[in-house]
């Protein structure tokens, strides 16, 4: 074995005699400049000064900080306390000590004490215990979370479904897996508050259009594709993303989904739905705005919903091809490292989908319903009604605003006013100085179940015409 | 005449001050540490045993193997000779920007794939001393999953956070708990803010309080959103923001969304601490130097991989030094650490009144749902106004607030609390010490309930947690990305309920099958 080592450093050197003298001097120097690189001082600039230890403990002396959070009067004088709700929420609820008509909770199905969940809960508590002890790759998946997913899956025609044990996760865990620095999202100015901070925590350029303004969203888009022509290589790695809502919390109206799917395939850009408040609303079985537009759920690259409202239980889910889902189960935050759904409610989830598959009559009633609503609370004076015709959630609005604080007055002055006749209604709950656009208008979230009656619409109709004089 | 100034003031000031502060701060600390109210600090005894050259060696060489593997493979998948199981992009969306294009990726295909057979193990019923695991067969390197109809029944659980064993689905609590599905219903349909706040939530957060002796306490849905909403309330772009190297993900994120300046200490590193809250004063902010508005530390009460408790009585002692705020992420120490269970306040004998903000979950030993921030009034208060949590999302489902409300009277009035802690204590004690004597590297602290041991070669955990399954003991191995890449581990997670044959059994298997997969790193050392 020493021969064709003795022969490899002989050829060797033979060769150094060969090579021409420039190659030699150019390698020597070389080696000079690596080992005067390996041993010389590193050379920091310095953007400080370094102090001394005294100074140091002069300035710790001297600094005081701000208290942790405001003095307690302050948050107290300025906060509203929070309504004491007694017993069961439903179609009434008792508010601050009065039974009323519920018209605040998002229960659309009228799904909130139904005795069939509650039984099969029931039984799920007795089986699973309350909770499931770890994240779902940690021994909590449990059977009822992989049929859920399955369940869902089949319902909204999709390949693969998602489920988080939260519904305000859902979305907000699902952009940041997939949009990282440096790519672009176009947001609705008018998304909610979890898909904010989903966008916050992507670290994206962030590029908000108008509210559901499908012309100026196209403008953006074109002013993007010209940025791009001039780095088409690093264009090509941007992925970029739409994201809007199928049923918009913040204002009742539906995106212009066939237009949102033109603009993907025109200008390359992927399309994400948040479909909280639209699954179990819209569509003819209730499977959301792709349903409801007719169009193929594939032409969405993910939808997000929430179990949290139509269906009455808890958590939320992302549903769409495998390719992009499967994808979460390593990256969703809200996944990964979160303990999972309780099992109880994974269930109480799965019944609730099996009573609205039953009953496709149910979403045709409730969109009756949200529209008589409309109708009988369109044309009161000061008040604007904003949403989607057909939506069972919409908002009310002072038709000439004044300011943020007294539009805001004016309203909870409506709602105490419905409170003390037995209505209960809400005002549409906002961090002002949290959200993106602390310009958006208070309103008044009106939520029709379809559990209320028509007598009962007529009712509460004159009741918040009245409060309004 | 400035120079004079400048001389005589920087001096004047310099000594006095040095002098002043040095000796005053340390007689002070060293006198608060012994003040009647706090017991003397106990010994903290705490285990990093560095890897193995050997093993960084050859745990590399397995990465670069499985690497090779991965691009041989994905050459192969591209050019259709082998057959995809992988979920491939839509064909309509060609000139599309790629979706996927990081390491994480390739990760995922080509080495995650493999032992995906080792997580989300599937159960078919509540989880507690034992595991029933629905069987799963795999091939194709784990892409193809089959149920096989059977059922693993009576697995020892070694794996899942059921420190004190509450989860069993028997007893008064269940009765309890149904109840209250029967009185308030499952859902809520409603933020805290609207018309979500039950009463059932004002009176489990009435327990909270009393339970840990603060002034009050709120709740929300999720434990991991709990941080992630909280922190931004407490600090923002003008504050700093000094966490443990190893905090969890919900808190790397609540900081991130605060917008505040983060700077990460080693982790439980007392003297880097200071340093960087010496500094940090010091220096203000960057580039403008203004001074910070607020500093909070962020630390755990004992961390999920790394199973060391957090120095409390040390960050205690800087905090008051700094006048900085602290908070403390006790997940995984409440119900888990200290005579009363109270967590890692209790465990070091402090008040848990010198901690600013306690957070907490009731997914873990309680377990359910949801977490909870306990401190004085002025926070809560400031809390219950500004969190986005209470404004946006759910409020918590009625039983599972019951839950948690049982599972707090019983620890806080019965034996039963007493008994479960000192078990659980007794079974830490004893699991570590059998693990120690046979030679693996188990990480952390002697008292605290989650136990890692180390593996470091990603192949060897497949085969340690398969080994380990057909011995009947059900353990959760985690590698990147939750661990560094050639941090690969098997964390044990201990519970009051295992009983003494139990620990023994498992002790064996494990040192069999550590034996046979060659884990005992120390072994004879």
């Amino acid at each position: 074995m020493d021969q064709p080592h003795k022969w490899v450093l002989a050829e060797a050197i033979h060769s150094m005699y060969q090579a021409p003298l420039y190659h030699l001097i150019l390698e020597v120097l070389l080696v000079i400049w690596i080992l005067r690189l390996l041993f010389s001082k590193s050379y920091r600039i310095q953007d400080r000064v370094p102090l001394t230890k005294s100074e140091k403990e002069a300035l710790v002396l001297d600094w005081t900080p701000e208290p942790l959070v405001p003095p307690l009067d302050k948050t107290l004088s300025e906060a509203v306390p929070y309504r004491a709700v007694n017993g069961q929420p439903g179609k009434n609820v008792e508010v601050d000590g009065r039974l009323c008509l519920n018209m605040a909770s998002l229960n659309f199905l009228g799904l909130l004490g139904n005795l069939r969940i509650e039984k099969q809960a029931t039984q799920s508590i007795k089986k699973y215990g309350v909770g499931s002890c770890g994240p779902r790759a940690f021994y909590g998946t449990v059977d009822v979370h992989v049929e859920l997913e399955e369940k869902l899956a089949k319902f909204i025609k999709s390949e693969r479904a998602i489920i988080y044990s939260y519904g305000f996760a859902s979305i907000a865990s699902a952009i940041p897996a997939y949009a990282k620095r440096g790519d672009i999202i176009f947001a609705d100015e008018g998304v909610c508050f979890a898909i904010q901070k989903g966008l916050q925590a992507s670290r994206s350029k962030i590029v908000y259009f108008k509210h559901n303004d499908m012309r100026d969203l196209e403008e953006k888009l074109k002013h993007q594709e010209q940025l791009d022509k001039k780095d088409s290589k690093k264009a090509s790695v941007t992925r970029k993303f739409m994201v809007v809502e199928g049923l918009y919390m913040n204002s009742g109206q539906i995106c212009d989904l066939p237009k949102l799917v033109e603009l993907k395939y025109k200008y390359k850009v992927r399309l994400f739905v948040e479909e909280s408040l639209s699954f179990g609303v819209l569509g003819e079985h209730g499977r959301g705005i792709t349903e409801h537009f007719n169009i193929p759920i594939g032409k969405v690259d993910m939808i997000s919903g929430s179990l949290e409202y139509a269906l009455a239980s808890s958590g939320g889910f992302c549903c769409g091809r495998a390719y992009v889902i499967d994808h979460q189960r390593l990256s969703g935050q809200g996944y990964v490292f979160s303990a999972s759904l309780p099992p109880f409610l994974a269930t109480a989830a799965m019944e609730a989908l099996d009573i609205m598959h039953e009953n496709a009559d149910m979403l045709k009633e409730l969109k009756y319903k949200g529209r008589k609503m409309q109708q009988l609370l369109n044309g009161i004076p000061g008040i604007e009604l904003v949403g989607y015709p057909d939506s069972p959630a919409f908002h009310l609005r002072r038709k000439d605003p004044v300011s943020f604080k007294e539009d805001l007055q004016f309203l909870q002055d409506i709602v105490n006013k419905c409170s003390k006749n037995d209505l209960c209604l809400t005002i549409a709950g906002r961090l002002k100085d949290e959200e993106l656009n602390s310009n958006w208008p208070p309103s008044i979230r009106v939520a029709v179940t379809v559990k209320i009656s028509d007598e009962e619409l007529e009712r509460a109709a004159n009741i918040i015409r009245d409060a309004t004089v | 005449m400035t120079v004079v100034t400048k001389n005589g003031v920087s001096n004047g000031v310099s000594n006095g001050v040095s002098n002043g502060v040095s000796n005053g701060v340390s007689n002070g600390v060293s006198n608060g540490k012994h003040s009647p109210h706090v017991r003397p600090v106990r010994a903290f005894q705490e285990t990093f045993e560095p890897m193995p050259l050997s093993a960084s060696i050859f745990a590399s060489v397995n990465y670069m193997f499985l690497g090779l593997f991965g691009v041989i493979r994905d050459f192969l998948r591209t050019n259709k000779i082998e057959k995809v199981f992988t979920a491939s992009e839509d064909p309509e969306m060609k000139g599309f920007a790629p979706l996927y294009d990081d390491f994480l990726s390739f990760y995922h295909r080509n080495a995650f794939m493999r032992i995906i057979e080792c997580l989300t193990r599937p159960l078919a019923r509540a989880p507690g001393a034992v595991l029933h695991i629905v069987e799963r067969e795999f091939s194709n390197a784990g892409w193809v999953c089959k149920y096989t109809g059977k059922i693993l029944k009576n697995v020892v659980n070694l794996g899942s956070y059921n420190y004190l064993g509450i989860s069993e689905n028997k007893g008064k609590s269940t009765k309890v708990v149904i109840e209250a599905a029967k009185k308030y219903g499952v859902g809520i349909c409603s933020p805290r803010r609207e018309v979500g706040n039950l009463d059932i939530h004002s009176e489990l957060e009435q327990v909270v309080a009393e339970y840990l002796d603060v002034e009050a306490s709120i709740s929300f849905g999720m434990g991991f959103a709990t941080n992630v909403m909280t922190i931004p309330s407490l600090v923002d772009k003008d504050c700093l923001v000094l966490g443990d190297e190893h905090n969890h993900a919900s808190i790397a994120t609540g900081c991130k969304l605060s917008n505040a300046t983060i700077r990460r200490f080693k982790h439980n590193n007392m003297e880097d601490l200071e340093k960087k809250l010496c500094d940090g004063i010091a220096y203000g902010q960057p580039r403008t130097h203004r001074p910070w508005k607020k500093i909070l530390i962020v630390v755990e009460g004992v961390y999920s991989m790394e199973g060391s408790i957090t120095n409390l009585a040390g960050i205690v002692a800087l905090k008051k030094k700094y006048k900085a705020y602290l908070y403390i992420d006790e997940a995984h120490s409440m119900g888990a650490l200290g005579k009363r269970a109270r967590g890692v306040t209790d465990y070091f004998g402090i008040d848990a009144k010198e901690v600013d903000v306690i957070m907490g979950t009731f997914s873990k030993f309680f377990p359910g749902q949801g977490g909870f921030i306990a401190g004085s009034r002025a926070i809560i208060e400031h809390l219950r106004a500004d969190s986005a949590i209470a404004s946006y999302a759910t409020s918590m489902s009625a039983p599972v607030c019951q839950q948690a409300i049982s599972v707090f009277n019983m620890l806080s009035s019965t034996e039963e609390g007493k008994k479960k802690t000192k078990q659980l204590a007794k079974n830490c004690r004893m699991f570590r010490q059998g693990l120690k004597k046979a030679g693996f590297i188990v990480y952390g602290n002697d008292d605290s309930p989650i136990v890692p041991v180390m593996i470091f070669y990603p192949s060897k955990m497949l085969g340690f947690s398969r080994e380990m399954l057909e011995r009947g003991f059900a353990v959760v191995v985690a590698g990147y990305p939750a661990t560094p890449v050639l941090g690969s581990r098997v964390r044990f997670c201990l519970s009051a309920t295992l009983t003494d044959k139990q620990i023994q059994d498992a002790l064996s298997a494990i040192i069999d099958v550590g034996d046979l997969v060659q884990m005992t790193y120390l072994k004879g050392k």
